[in-house]
């Protein structure tokens, strides 16, 4: 059945070098010396490790257990001793460390207990546990954790469920290998995806230049019968990046996703054809992702397509395909977007599509960069359509807010701009270079509005204080005053207890004194009375004084 | 330092585009050398030496790799667009200083390749009409003399009575400018010899060559077909309401395009993709507004052809077109509510 296609605009077409390694089957390498499995392959959190040095583990055995939910577990590729934990360089063109298990194999290949899972009885949530353990993560080279995607937005129906078999990119063949050996695999992947997200239907877009996978998995289609119902084969027209997430969704169903919006937004989703193989593996057989198909290409003498263990050195996958004498280097990924190594001992990761073996006269060194010529040949070939000329100037001013405005975060390293341009500018590179000064500058003014938060909080909290002491000291004082306007009100006559007794014992005594003086003073002469009188006015003087409270007492 | 993905280039440079459309020039100059003899050949060779010394000499004062950017071409098809739109008997110091000009003002000093504003030919052109513009209105009729007196045009006493004469587009509007002759367009025609069936009498013939190699640069891909297609529609669309409002006052479409330098404007001139607008729709408007301006100034203005001055004005309003017809980006169209 033909169906409608629709175009995206851009792109380029390189040449392919995809023929020298489809013609043999896809081998098998032996067991290298050491595995080094990196604990860190998936977007997302690095997974904890569960073994230690000296621990046996087996093959498919969980190592490292998925840190939150956005990670995926890694397990062991193949049975043996742990002989570290350590640090090593890393798959990355950065050359940088990263955690590793370490493993000695004992050629035994003895796996773990192994059993299908019945994931049509289990609730959605457990079988995307079920996968983030299995360690599936996107094949397509993204390595993004597949259990996340295998969900629908709440807002939009789920319609289309689109595999990704396009494989774009030159040298590359693995997927292309994968579909014409191993089709049913791929197809009962995609029947569980279809189930899972409830897809209406299943599209399968593979280039035009794949023929032999084309006819393969359509004649697994019609062997599968009702297990592949909903699903078509949809060659698509060979142009780089069709195998682009955001360029087959918009070629096979006309959608346009925006950056920062969810193709589930828009009632789609797609999954790379190997990853929709690993699903099938683990959910049909319970068997975890330890291993991957690997084109081995390039300057090498024997290009092939190899199942390749995780932790394999990249060096020891090459050996059998024999590199040639003037080979300098050694890229993951395809010639258009992949990464040269820091060397070849890396391991082969859940990333690793394609190991690319490179030399000077395979891939010349660019020739001077020239002035932008403005020429427009980029806008032209670039499938996002942004103007990346633009985005170049922006971004070598380091104008970056003008970068963002024109939308550089829309771009998505494709190649295609720096494939055409005639002034030979590694323009891809200019903006890897203003995207990464934009996520410090943001990581910075994050930190430093966090740090300014933190200070205007802790002024305003001395603030507080400051105010709630001046008012408690406040409020002390006047209780203070007022106890003590209280106290001078109230004692004006005893301000003190000692002269109170005072006071009171004279009092005592001048009553005892006015009790018994008519007594005495009764046979008195008339001058003993006006003496006696004169003394009594002075005593009461003299009361006076001591019962009138004091100035200056503190 | 190793360099990063993309590791394949196409294999495409400055100096490959540079040379085809120096090459696309050929037919319109074999048409050239044809009706008015091997002169031009001697200006083409006097404006590339000029400019290919001017640029290595200013590049040397700048710092810059000389060999690198002398070898890129840019110089050499400014230099041919100067000595293709000048009079091809103007005196050799006229060619010689408006090509430094071109190169070492124009281009060189705003920052050398990718940087000028403005069209470092049509600038020169601008500068020599209006400082002499006696000079830079000489133009010889087909077949007007020999070599030997062409060199001598060139190079010693300039004695031009009897050989050059008012162009077409000149003679048009001197015509039809005058007052008391109210002379119409088909009997100035009709009276000129410089008019051919099309456009002037051989220039006819060498837009046609130029016409040949723009077509040829649009199958290379080397040129869009926005700015040929804007700047000829637009010309020939004002001049075919005009000319059908007044037939006699104004002149036909095809005449407009056929004449002066319409064609090798519309593919080599207002194509400039340094100084030109780059976006889809704003290479359109920005063509369109040189043709309008063109056939302004042809029709109104001072000068015998217009384009020069249209596409300089048409320059200075790239930043602004640029800014406002950027198409939009995948996944945020129109519709898409994003």
């Amino acid at each position: 059945m033909l169906r409608a296609l629709f175009k995206f605009n851009g792109g380029v077409k390189p040449q392919t070098h995809k023929l020298d390694s489809v013609r043999e089957s896809i081998g098998q390498i032996p067991l290298p010396a050491e595995l080094v499995i990196p604990l860190h392959q998936s977007i997302g959190g690095t997974p904890r490790p569960l073994v230690k040095a000296g621990e046996k583990v087996f093959k498919g055995q969980m190592i490292g257990a998925a840190d939150g939910n956005v990670s995926a577990a890694v397990h062991a590729s193949t049975s043996g001793t742990v002989k570290a934990v350590e640090m090593r360089t890393m798959a990355h063109s950065s050359g940088l460390g990263t955690l590793c298990v370490v493993i000695e194999p004992d050629g035994e290949e003895a796996w773990i207990e192994t059993r299908p899972v019945a994931w049509r009885s289990l609730p959605a949530g457990e079988v995307r546990d079920i996968l983030r353990d299995a360690g599936i993560v996107g094949l397509g080279g993204a390595v993004f954790p597949s259990h996340l995607k295998v969900q629908g937005s709440r807002s939009t129906k789920f319609k289309t469920l689109i595999i990704n078999g396009a494989e774009c990119e030159p040298f590359i063949t693995c997927d292309d290998m994968q579909m014409r050996e191993r089709p049913a695999g791929v197809l009962r992947g995609a029947a569980i995806l279809r189930d899972l997200l409830q897809a209406e239907e299943v599209l399968i877009g593979i280039e035009d230049n794949k023929p032999e996978a084309i006819a393969s998995m359509r004649a697994a289609v019609a062997n599968l019968g009702d297990t592949a119902r909903d699903i078509q084969i949809v060659p698509i027209p060979t142009r780089y990046p069709a195998g682009g997430a955001k360029q087959l969704i918009r070629v096979l169903t006309g959608i346009e996703v925006p950056h920062g919006r969810r193709s589930t937004d828009y009632g789609v989703q797609c999954f790379n054809s190997g990853t929709a193989y690993a699903i099938h593996e683990a959910l049909e057989f319970g068997r975890p992702l330890i291993s991957r198909i690997v084109t081995v290409a390039g300057n090498v003498e024997a290009p092939r397509n190899y199942e390749i263990l995780f932790g394999t050195p990249m060096r020891h996958a090459i050996a059998p395909t024999r590199a040639k004498p003037d080979s300098d280097r050694v890229i993951m990924g395809g010639p258009m977007m992949g990464f040269a190594m820091p060397n070849p001992d890396v391991p082969v990761i859940k990333a690793t599509n394609c190991i690319l073996v490179g030399s000077p006269a395979l891939f010349p060194p660019p020739e001077p960069e020239m002035p932008c010529i403005r020429c427009g040949e980029c806008a032209k070939a670039c499938p996002a359509d942004l103007q990346p000329f633009e985005l170049y100037w922006f971004s070598r001013a380091k104008q970056f807010g003008k970068a963002q405005e024109y939308a550089l975060f829309d771009c998505i390293e494709c190649g295609c701009c720096a494939y055409v341009c005639p002034s030979h500018i590694p323009l891809v590179d200019y903006y890897r270079f203003a995207k990464s000064e934009i996520w410090d500058r943001e990581r910075e003014k994050a930190a430093a509005d966090a740090a300014r938060e933190r200070y205007e909080f802790r002024l305003a909290r001395e603030e507080r204080e400051k105010q709630e002491k001046a008012a408690k000291l406040a409020a002390k004082a006047a209780e203070t005053r007022a106890k003590l306007a209280a106290e001078a009100a109230a004692t004006a006559a005893e301000d003190d207890p000692k002269k109170a007794l005072i006071a009171a014992a004279l009092a005592r005594a001048q009553a005892q004194k006015a009790e018994i003086q008519p007594d005495n003073i009764e046979q008195l002469t008339p001058a003993q009375q006006a003496e006696v009188a004169e003394i009594e006015a002075r005593r009461a003087q003299i009361r006076e004084i001591a019962h009138t409270p004091p100035e200056n007492k503190p | 330092m190793a360099h990063n993905s993309p590791y394949l280039l196409k294999p495409a440079s400055v100096r490959s585009v540079m040379l085809r459309v120096a090459a696309a020039l050929l037919p319109g100059i074999a048409a050239y050398v044809y009706f008015f003899g091997a002169a031009i050949l001697v200006q083409l060779a006097l404006a590339s030496a000029t400019a290919l010394a001017g640029e290595a000499a200013i590049l040397a004062l700048r710092r810059k790799p000389v060999w690198l950017f002398v070898s890129d071409g840019s110089a050499l098809v400014t230099a041919w667009l100067i000595a293709l739109t000048f009079p091809p008997v103007v005196p050799w110091w006229l060619t010689v200083t408006a090509t430094l000009f071109a190169i070492v003002v124009v281009k060189q000093l705003y920052g050398g390749l990718g940087q000028n504003p403005f069209n470092p030919a049509m600038a020169a052109f601008a500068l020599m009409i209006v400082a002499y513009p006696l000079l830079m209105s000489q133009w010889p009729a087909a077949g007007f003399a020999d070599f030997h007196t062409q060199l001598g045009l060139i190079f010693g006493e300039r004695a031009l009575d009897g050989i050059t004469m008012a162009t077409p587009l000149d003679a048009l509007r001197t015509a039809l400018h005058s007052e008391e002759n109210r002379a119409t367009v088909a009997a100035v025609i009709a009276q000129g010899a410089s008019f051919g069936t099309l456009g002037g009498k051989g220039w006819e013939w060498i837009a046609a060559g130029y016409l040949l190699g723009g077509l040829w640069l649009l199958q290379q891909r080397i040129v869009t077909w926005h700015m040929p297609l804007a700047f000829l529609a637009a010309l020939g669309l004002i001049a075919g309401v005009f000319h059908l409002i007044n037939g006699d006052q104004f002149a036909t479409p095809l005449f407009h395009v056929f004449s002066g330098g319409a064609l090798l404007g519309a593919f080599f001139i207002v194509t400039d993709p340094v100084s030109g607008a780059t976006t889809p729709r704003g290479k359109l408007i920005f063509a369109a507004g040189i043709g309008l301006l063109t056939w302004v100034i042809r029709t109104w203005g001072a000068y015998p052809d217009g384009i020069a001055f249209a596409v300089l004005l048409m320059n200075i309003a790239v930043p602004l077109i640029d800014m406002h017809t950027q198409p939009p980006v995948f996944g945020h169209k129109k519709g898409d509510g994003a």
